[in-house]
């Protein structure tokens, strides 16, 4: 018998409208030892599915089906019945290590809790010795020490082998992960999945993964559920998955990630479309409207999932179009390099030279002293050509974010110097410093902050035009071309941001930065904080600007895979200094540097036979 | 001024692009105030007030001042609307020239001190700095002035001026609002399409006006709402204390006062002029709930969500 049953799950969030059905009829299990993941966009019902095992829905949700945990019926079961269950049966590692602990109270203090609750015979002395074994065992140096830390004394990455430790401390039998490695470094991925594995192998217990990485999938898992629209349309073991997927969208998703292998300038597969309303499907398979394989069978009746190959489903008709087939293909997109590359001996428009920026560190609140400064960014050196993009590498703290921001803001470094289309911006007044703005604009990574929320679509547009004495009649056709490049609607410019899908949001997002028609756009993560699949849309997006404008990117990311499709040069940053700089093909394939080689290889990778 | 970035020959190529207007920000929040149903009618309603207490008086056979001898302590009836006092004076003239005072008092300290607290704010917060620090120092001053005790002695001796109220008023009721605004500010100007902005080259007075008030809006409305009630409220206890205005002139408040001795027996001497002030009141609160949603582009999904 297996260890979870899940069968015939749906999960309701009434509104006053409409009920929107986040899970419709969710079918799986999960045995003892077994990694399963649930993977899907945002939206497809993943952790509404997994919140609902752990019965941490809010009150008002409608849950209805069977989930059976060592065939004992959870649903309808009391809060208070469930508390008995949560955290001694079933573990729960969140998506957020910033959040899921309390900061008020010691690290150890908080695993100490956490098995105090269901052993109540234990001694504190005992609970306290049980947390530093814990510590030690998902990899926290000097765990007797840190058990006395409070969670802001610890990195991201210790903080969630922290709420790990908890989630193990009563030897659970199922383990549920909900996006547990999105927040953190890929290299600190790469290691709170070893420990993940550490853990499943300690307690023995099934793991149900959420994730949106299919790279952490094909590292981690065993068997995947693709879901969509709150089903699963592809069930498959990780292996089938990647091999031999059958579903269209399991197609599209796979093929609008960005890989390491690929040329620079090669373009990715996207979905077209967004995801549908989960108040108002529309008959039929709801993927209908996205697919390119869609027949008139697709829209009349949603198909069941259907038995394939041994334990491989997947809810679709059109299966036999699929195998065989690249996404490319599928969805008939050319994946090659559009364009001549640019040039080799091009123009150099940004040449940044030794720039340093330090931040004091002070004590004392009356007689303020200085008692030492970060180094930010230690003096770095990197020039960027037109038409060329530049990306630059490095984890969260490496300095990449300041030194894009020293660039933008266009004033003279604390040291070395920077400049811009030959101009060097500490010779520059008040009004050449706003000229040289247009040339130089910024595209965000949060298209939720970087769009003002009391601003219309046409606001946001016109607004550098009218702050650099466009006039009405001109404003109105820049904004309509504007729109039309990047893909939206005449009718979105009276729409405010809030009503948009975040693809759609980053596509305005870009469109401003395009208004004053710059020459370098710095690109500050802006696609990390979207869907794969509309991710893929930014990126061809790019691409093809680039090629149509003639642009300069400079392109700082986290993500190589990303930085691997867009970047014709690379430049590694490691604690406020570039390790590594050079061609991307030469930095991919031939690292020079210890850190790119560690960071490469931590990349998840969308393939199975890496393990 | 045109700038020699806009060199637009490479992109006005696409020449299908059909060019019409768009509808900018201020067209779409009038919509939605229009739409607003109880805002506008009390908009129309406050309007209509204002002029009756100023248009209407003239028309009246009595001035507020005049004594009817026949008709004391009257109730309402076909000669007196509003009913007589005890001295047979007509209390529509009263509490007309009453509405005079006290809605000029209530909209103007409402308007200024917002006005003061906005820009206030909004430059400490933005700017910080050595501003911040001026300006801060300024409100802290104001803060522990006991403002009550120089009001009632100022407006003493200008026997109950009414500009010289105004401005006492509005000078000692901005400050908390200020503060208010000034922590919404800094928090604002951290995010990101106030950084995208000034890499844009928008001005930073144009950033304030654009993207940081628009987004302190709805505090800064409901203050104004709030204030109109506490401008009116506080002349009304100025004026009761015998400090305000100064008889035989009257405003809102003296009526009030005048009526309270006999609100159980004379009901009428107290119901309307506290009955227009309620009205006053409740009017500029809606009018503040109504542009406060046409403002915040959320806001209607949210009041949905609440019925």
């Amino acid at each position: 018998m297996s260890l979870l049953e899940v069968s015939d799950l749906t999960v309701a969030f009434p509104t006053d409208t409409a009920s929107v059905n986040a899970v419709r009829g969710l079918n799986f299990h999960v045995n003892p030892r077994e990694v399963v993941a649930l993977v899907g966009e945002s939206g497809a019902g993943k952790s509404a599915s997994a919140m609902a095992v752990v019965g941490l829905l809010p009150e008002y949700a409608e849950v209805s089906g069977s989930i059976r945990l060592h065939g004992d019926e959870l649903v309808g079961l009391s809060d208070q019945r469930m508390s008995a269950i949560r955290g001694k049966t079933i573990g729960t590692v969140f998506q957020d290590p910033m959040s899921a602990l309390t900061p008020v109270y010691t690290v150890g203090d908080q695993i100490a809790e956490a098995i105090e609750i269901h052993h109540r015979g234990t001694t504190r002395k005992a609970a306290l010795a049980r947390a530093t074994e814990l510590l030690e065992l998902v990899g926290i140096a000097q765990p007797d020490r840190r058990t006395r830390s409070f969670p802001h004394e610890l990195s991201g990455g210790e903080r969630q082998r922290v709420v790990i430790a908890i989630a193990i401390a009563n030897d659970p039998d199922l383990l549920i992960c909900d996006e547990p490695t999105t927040a953190l470094d890929v290299t600190v991925q790469a290691q709170i999945l070893e420990v993940l594995k550490t853990a499943r192998d300690v307690t023995g217990a099934g793991v149900l993964i959420i994730t949106h990485d299919l790279g952490v999938v094909a590292e981690f898992a065993d068997r995947g559920l693709v879901m969509y629209a709150g089903k699963a349309v592809e069930v498959a073991t990780v292996d089938q998955l990647y091999r031999d997927r059958r579903m269209p969208y399991t197609a599209g998703l796979l093929g609008s990630v960005p890989r390491l292998d690929a040329p620079q300038g090669a373009r990715l597969v996207p979905i077209p479309g967004a995801p549908p309303s989960l108040a108002a499907l529309p008959t039929g398979c709801p993927f209908a409207p996205r697919c390119p394989l869609a027949i008139e069978d697709c829209r009349t009746a949603e198909p069941e999932l259907l038995e394939l190959a041994g334990n491989h489903k997947a809810a679709c008709i059109r299966t036999d179009q699929v195998v065989g087939r690249t996404a490319a293909e599928i969805y008939g997109i050319s994946t090659a390099p559009a364009g001549a590359a640019p040039a080799a001996d091009a123009a150099v428009v940004l040449r940044v030279q030794n720039l340093v920026k330090t931040y004091k560190l002070t004590k004392g609140v009356v007689f303020r002293r200085q008692v030492g400064e970060v180094r930010a960014v230690d003096g770095i050196s990197f020039e960027l050509q037109e038409g060329h993009t530049l990306g630059i590498v490095g984890e969260s703290g490496s300095g990449k974010s300041t030194t894009l921001h020293q660039i933008l803001e266009l004033t003279p470094p604390q040291s070395g110097s920077i400049e811009v289309l030959g101009a060097d911006v500490a010779s520059l007044n008040t009004r050449t410093r706003r000229a040289l703005r247009g040339d130089l604009q910024v595209v965000f990574q949060d298209p939720v902050a970087s769009l003002d929320p009391r601003l219309p679509v046409f606001d946001v547009l016109a607004e550098p035009l009218q702050a650099n004495g466009f006039d009405k009649a001109r404003i109105d056709e820049r904004v309509a071309e504007l729109l039309g490049i990047v893909g939206l609607q005449r009718a979105d410019a009276t729409r405010y941001p809030a009503e948009f899908s975040g693809g759609q949001k980053q596509r305005i997002g870009v469109a401003r930065a395009l208004a004053l028609q710059p020459k370098i756009l710095a690109l500050d993560e802006p696609v990390s904080a979207l869907d794969v699949s509309i991710q893929a849309g930014i990126i061809n997006l790019l691409l093809d600007l680039q090629q149509r404008f003639g642009l300069s990117y400079l392109f700082v990311s986290h993500d190589l895979s990303v930085v691997k499709h867009l970047a014709h040069r690379v430049a590694v940053m490691y604690k406020g200094t570039i390790v590594e700089q050079g061609d991307g093909e030469q930095v991919f394939t031939a690292p020079a540097h210890e850190y790119t080689r560690r960071l490469l290889a931590a990349v998840p990778q969308p393939e199975v036979n890496r393990r | 001024m045109s700038e020699p970035i806009t060199s637009d020959s490479a992109t006005v190529a696409k020449s299908g692009v059909e060019v019409g207007t768009f509808a900018s920000r201020r067209t779409l929040v009038f919509r939605r105030f229009l739409r607003n149903k109880p805002a506008v009618t009390s908009l129309a309603v406050l309007v209509l007030m204002f002029i009756g207490c100023y248009a209407l008086p003239p028309l009246l056979p009595y001035s507020y001042s005049d004594l009817d001898y026949l008709a004391l302590q009257q109730s309402p009836s076909v000669d007196h609307w509003f009913g007589t006092n005890s001295l047979g004076q007509d209390l529509l003239a009263q509490t007309l020239r009453g509405m005079q005072k006290s809605m000029l008092i209530g909209v103007c300290v409402a308007f200024i001190s917002t006005v003061l607290a906005a820009t206030v704010g909004t430059i400490a917060g933005y700017f910080m700095g050595s501003r911040d620090r001026v300006l801060m120092w300024i409100v802290d001053l104001m803060l522990v002035v006991p403002s009550f005790l120089l009001v009632t002695i100022v407006v003493q001796r200008t026997k109950g001026n009414i500009v010289w109220l105004i401005v006492l008023l509005s000078a000692f009721s901005w400050m908390i609002s200020s503060r208010i605004v000034r922590g919404m500010t800094m928090s604002l100007r951290e995010r990101e399409f106030v950084a995208a902005a000034r890499y844009m080259g928008v001005r930073n007075w144009r950033i304030i006006v654009r993207h940081i008030l628009p987004n302190v809006a709805s505090i800064i409305i409901i203050d104004t709402a709030l204030n109109v009630g506490v401008a009116v409220l506080a002349e009304t206890g100025l004026s009761y204390l015998g400090f305000g205005i100064q008889p035989p002139d009257v405003s809102l408040g003296t009526l009030i006062a005048a009526g309270t001795q006999s609100a159980t027996t004379f009901p009428w001497l107290f119901l309307f002029p506290a009955g227009v002030l309620i009205l006053i009141i409740f009017c500029a609160n809606l009018i503040g709930d109504g542009l406060r949603d046409a403002l915040d582009p959320s806001s209607r999904a949210l009041r949905k969500v609440r019925k």
